[in-house]
């Protein structure tokens, strides 16, 4: 089995310990094992994989081979990528193939990954479960019972089940980070404008952004270096010289290598409705980050607790514009029987999309009418206004924020899915850093007593990945939380047995 | 019961950019369908918005050359609705907050001189079209229109007849042309005009309720749709009806508006801010820039013209109406050797006459008039100069058009021997001899019949081959028939007898 972070694995592809097509068919193959178990796979592509694998290898024949050369990776089924299919796990997309790549898809392929497929997810990226995938369910690989969160559920699920070394997802209100606590890997959130948004089919335009899983704050942080960027394609891209997010991680650390750090700690994270298994978790790694030389310092954030129900007015409104151009007329799923073009509307829509989807067009629509444009819409915006205005002044005594990414861990799948308000409370910590733009990261800090992964969420300012990456590579050279894995799973997905 | 008419337009006008407001798609008209389309226009799914400066330039000029407001700070909002030909389910356009406020536009009608104040302009995008015909029932998108820059330029609504729309409607597609934003082209769709109108008691202070008229893309269609909808508002409410808030649609064919929306029908286009566009923001400099590039406007143009050259304010606004027609008369102007204003006054009677008739007689543009500015200059200046008369510089007009010896009026007129003959000594002589050689006519003359006079000048101008200064003719024939002794009979005075 040829697994390992990304600086392992790339360490032994320039050692020619194994070679890069040797990696790739041992990688198809455990996604193959894997995918009727877990399902986190829309689109396998062997045939290509093999054909990059080679290209790289021929590349570290020549010495030419950068961080990422030869790593394989998948990205979530809502990036485009040229000549493969793009479905946003969604009926409406189920036949799309992408015409072009997305800004971070060509700056992941430039950087010379191998494109193992693409990734299950939530109907356009519209859940916290997986469980609204057209493709079925991901299943998380800690126990298949349980779901690996979402939206980004296939891509956390790939990382944890060590079939790659990292992949890439979205985070609109907690995607990327939700997903990377129920099953145990990293998962960072750029500021927004850090990854250009282009081919990023959107959900909510104002929060939407990419970012990397591995199972290291250093491999994401070396994962970001390809994915960031200023691209003109995108008006909400940030034109920042590019900078390598890796740079903090190689300064010369002592015992206490977090001296001098301030650590925020809003009353807000750590009150009413926290498990009490998460709750211990977050004691027991601030006192290892207090080990290492951190101070803790109390924050308030006295608007945090409207996070969800401002996120759930604007992210709906900007889905139900964003979700128009998905009619029929053009491409994608179209009605086979209609009478006339609004029936083709209604049909096509009607069958194209879930019922999460539909629930959210629904309430986007309706916040946005006329007469109820100023209650909700333009208030939601206002009190968004106060909630960076919260961040920005707790950045005056800290320098990151932590607590729970989510404050219970995994859940049994089906046992959400039919209480929308129970599920959208998955996102209460995550959302905040979308409605500001602020980067945020989780790390795997501990299980519960059945045994599922715990996640921990540190949220910094805007640019502060670089320091965001170092908080938490220091966290991770003083524990090993990050290096464990799903021992039974791999074991199947190695071995012989199948239990699907 | 006396009615007043109220009309406010909105008008889409095209802005003349090479690629699209949000993508890099040719603007070209005509192209096969849907071959000026990119994965922006198409709405693929994640593209995104591009804002093309090029159409905020135009914007600037035009809010600066109405005296509008240019906000510093305006958002692009997106217009949701369904239709095949708009792609992403929504357009991108600007409603709370327009890169242009306010401003005016200065119309003259045969009434007089008239300010239109201007609610707005706002950039948007066009949405493509729909083809309805050879598709066998179903219907076909072309996208390649969709994306195209547009600004909508929404008047006030403050004219009180449809000959003021249309004038009003002329104005602002000569600025628009005058100051290069938009070709103004209304059979390609550059220029379209929805007319909101209603009608109210004369006297009321309060609106009628309004109906607008959608996609009118000539002046006719504009006036005689306008004509038929207030006589249609008019007669429904005396027959005790009241008119119902609608769109409503004009056919050319029957000369008539129909009604195509109720205000019941009307959407909730759900407008907000496109989180995909950032607030536009222009600074000073970019204001300025612009501002330099200003040409002097067809307004101050006129005023300037008025005390310059007297011109009338309705002369001064038809050789206003594009900048080639004014240029082409101001290069003239400059090119007369004499600086009075009456013969800058003839130069605007033909330009405005002779020149624009066989402007379109020729079916050319001013670019393409064959006689230079100079060239006309010098033309009037032989009238001026009383070389020629009025009536045969128009033939010497019309062999300068033709390029004969180079279109130079002195050429011709030196070839053709059209001089007019001033000369004192020479037109007496002819006189002498038309006098000697006519003696019953002077003797009809003699005896108190006018008629007779005018047949002695008709001789001489005879005889001159028509280039005697016909004034002189008169003047010395009066004098050499009173030298005769054959005094002017009281009964008829000389200004009678040139009559």
């Amino acid at each position: 089995m040829l697994t390992g972070t990304i600086a392992e694995l790339a360490q032994a592809l320039r050692a020619k310990r194994f070679s890069c097509v040797e990696l790739t068919t041992d990688v198809l193959h455990r996604v193959g094992r894997a995918q009727p178990v877990l399902n986190t796979f829309i689109t396998i592509d062997a045939e290509g994989a093999i054909a990059q694998a080679r290209v790289a290898d021929n590349a570290l024949l020549r010495g030419d081979a950068g961080p990422l050369t030869g790593i394989p990776i998948a990205h979530k089924d809502i990036l485009m990528t040229a000549g493969l299919k793009t479905t946003c796990g969604s009926r409406m997309l189920a036949q799309f193939v992408a015409p072009y790549d997305a800004f971070v898809v060509a700056g992941l392929r430039e950087a010379g990954t191998v494109l193992i497929g693409k990734t299950n997810m939530d109907e356009f990226a519209m859940g916290s479960s997986n469980e609204t995938s057209w493709f079925g369910p991901v299943r998380n690989p800690w126990n298949t019972d349980y779901v690996p969160g979402g939206s980004s559920g296939g891509s956390a699920a790939a990382v944890a089940a060590r079939l790659l070394p990292a992949t890439t997802g979205t985070d609109t209100g907690g995607s990327i980070r939700q997903p990377a606590a129920l099953t145990g890997v990293c998962g960072l959130k750029p500021t927004y404008g850090s990854c250009s948004r282009y081919g990023l089919v959107a959900f909510a335009s104002s929060l939407d952004q990419a970012g990397p899983f591995a199972q290291t704050a250093e491999d994401c942080g070396v994962m970001l270096n390809a994915m960031a960027g200023h691209d003109a394609r995108d008006s909400t891209s940030l034109p920042r010289p590019r900078e390598d997010y890796t740079r903090l991680l190689r300064e010369n650390a002592g015992a206490m290598p977090l001296t001098g750090m301030r650590i925020g700690l809003p009353k807000e994270y750590f009150g009413e409705g926290i498990d009490s298994d998460v709750a211990s978790a977050m004691q027991a790694a601030l006192a290892e980050f207090r080990q290492l030389g951190a101070t803790m310092v109390d924050v308030e954030l006295p608007h945090a607790n409207l996070s969800v129900p401002v996120y759930y007015v604007i992210a709906p409104a900007e889905a139900s514009s964003n979700l128009s151009r998905f009619d029929g007329v053009r491409y994608g799923h179209r009605a086979e029987h209609y009478d006339g073009l609004s029936d083709m509307y209604k049909k096509t829509r009607a069958q194209g999309f879930g019922d999460e989807v539909k629930r959210r067009i629904l309430v986007g629509t309706y916040v946005l009418s006329h007469g109820y444009y100023d209650a909700y819409y333009l208030k939601a915006q206002q009190v968004r206004r106060l909630i960076a205005d919260d961040f920005t002044r707790a950045y005056q005594r800290c320098d990151v924020i932590m607590g729970p990414t989510v404050p219970t861990p995994a859940f049994k799948l089906g046992d959400k899915i039919d209480d929308p308000v129970q599920m959208y409370l998955n996102d209460m910590f995550t959302i905040a850093a979308n409605l500001t733009g602020a980067p945020a990261i989780s790390i795997p800090c501990g299980f519960d007593n059945t045994g599922v992964p715990i996640g921990l969420q540190i949220q910094g300012h805007y640019f502060s990945e670089a320091n965001l990456l170092r908080v938490a590579h220091r966290f991770q050279q003083a524990t090993n939380w990050h290096l464990r894995s799903p021992a039974e799973f791999l074991r199947h997905v190695s071995g012989e047995t199948v239990t699907s | 019961m006396k009615w007043e008419v109220v009309i406010g337009l909105e008008t889409h006008t095209q802005l003349g950019t090479a690629a699209k407001i949000f993508s890099g798609a040719s603007t070209a008209f005509g192209a096969a369908p849907n071959s000026q389309a990119t994965a922006v226009d198409l709405a693929l799914p994640g593209v995104l918005p591009v804002l093309n400066k090029g159409a905020v330039d135009r914007a600037i000029r035009f809010g600066l050359a109405v005296d509008g407001t240019i906000n510093q700070r305006s958002v692009f909002a997106r217009k949701n609705y369904f239709y095949p030909d708009l792609p992403k389910g929504y357009q991108i356009s600007q409603f709370e907050i327009p890169i242009v406020a306010g401003g005016s536009l200065a119309i003259v009608t045969p009434q007089g001189e008239k300010t239109v104040n201007l609610t707005r302009a706002h950039l948007e995008e066009d949405a493509g079209k729909s083809l309805h015909e050879d598709f066998h029932g179903m219907s076909g998108i072309d996208l390649n229109r969709a994306g195209t820059p547009l600004l909508e330029i929404v008047s006030e609504p403050e004219m009180r007849s449809a000959v003021e729309a249309v004038a009003y409607a002329k104005t602002l597609r000569g600025l628009v042309r005058w100051i290069g934003i938009s070709d103004g082209n209304m059979q390609q769709g550059s220029f379209r005009c929805d007319a909101n109108v209603s009608v109210r008691p004369a006297g009321a202070t309060q609106l009628g309720t309004r109906c607008e008229i959608k996609n009118l893309n000539s002046f006719r269609f504009l006036e005689k749709a306008i004509d038929f909808e207030v006589r249609r508002q008019i007669e429904l409410i005396e027959d005790g009806g009241t008119v119902v808030q609608e769109t409503r649609l004009y056919d050319p064919d029957r000369d008539e508006t129909r009604s195509m929306r109720s205000k019941e029908d009307a959407q909730d286009y759900r407008y907000f801010p496109d989180p995909d566009l950032p607030p536009l923001i222009i600074d000073d400099a970019w204001i300025a820039r612009i501002r330099v590039e200003l040409p002097e406007l067809p307004a101050a143009m006129r005023t300037r013209w008025a005390t310059q050259y007297g011109l009338s304010a309705y002369d001064a606004a038809a050789l206003t109406t594009s900048r080639e027609l004014a240029a082409y008369f101001e290069d003239a102007v400059a090119a007369l050797p004499t600086s009075g204003s009456a013969d800058a006054k003839t130069l605007a009677n033909w330009v405005l006459g002779e020149v624009a008739a066989s402007v379109n007689r020729a079916e050319i543009e001013m670019q393409e008039v064959p006689v230079s500015a100079a060239q006309l200059a010098r033309l009037i200046a032989r009238i001026g100069d009383a070389t020629i008369s009025a009536k045969m510089a128009k033939d010497v007009f019309g062999s300068m058009w033709a390029g004969e010896h180079g279109g130079d009026a002195d050429a011709i007129i030196a070839a053709k021997g059209l001089a007019q003959i001033s000369d004192a000594a020479a037109i007496e002589a002819i006189v002498e001899e038309v006098i000697h050689a006519n003696a019953a006519t002077v003797a009809d003359y003699k005896a108190g019949r006018m008629k007779a006079f005018n047949s002695l000048v008709g001789q001489v101008m005879q005889a001159s081959q028509g280039k005697a200064n016909p004034v002189q003719v008169q003047a010395a024939l009066q004098r050499r028939l009173a030298q005769y002794g054959w005094p002017i009979n009281g009964r008829d005075d000389p200004d009678g007898a040139k009559s």
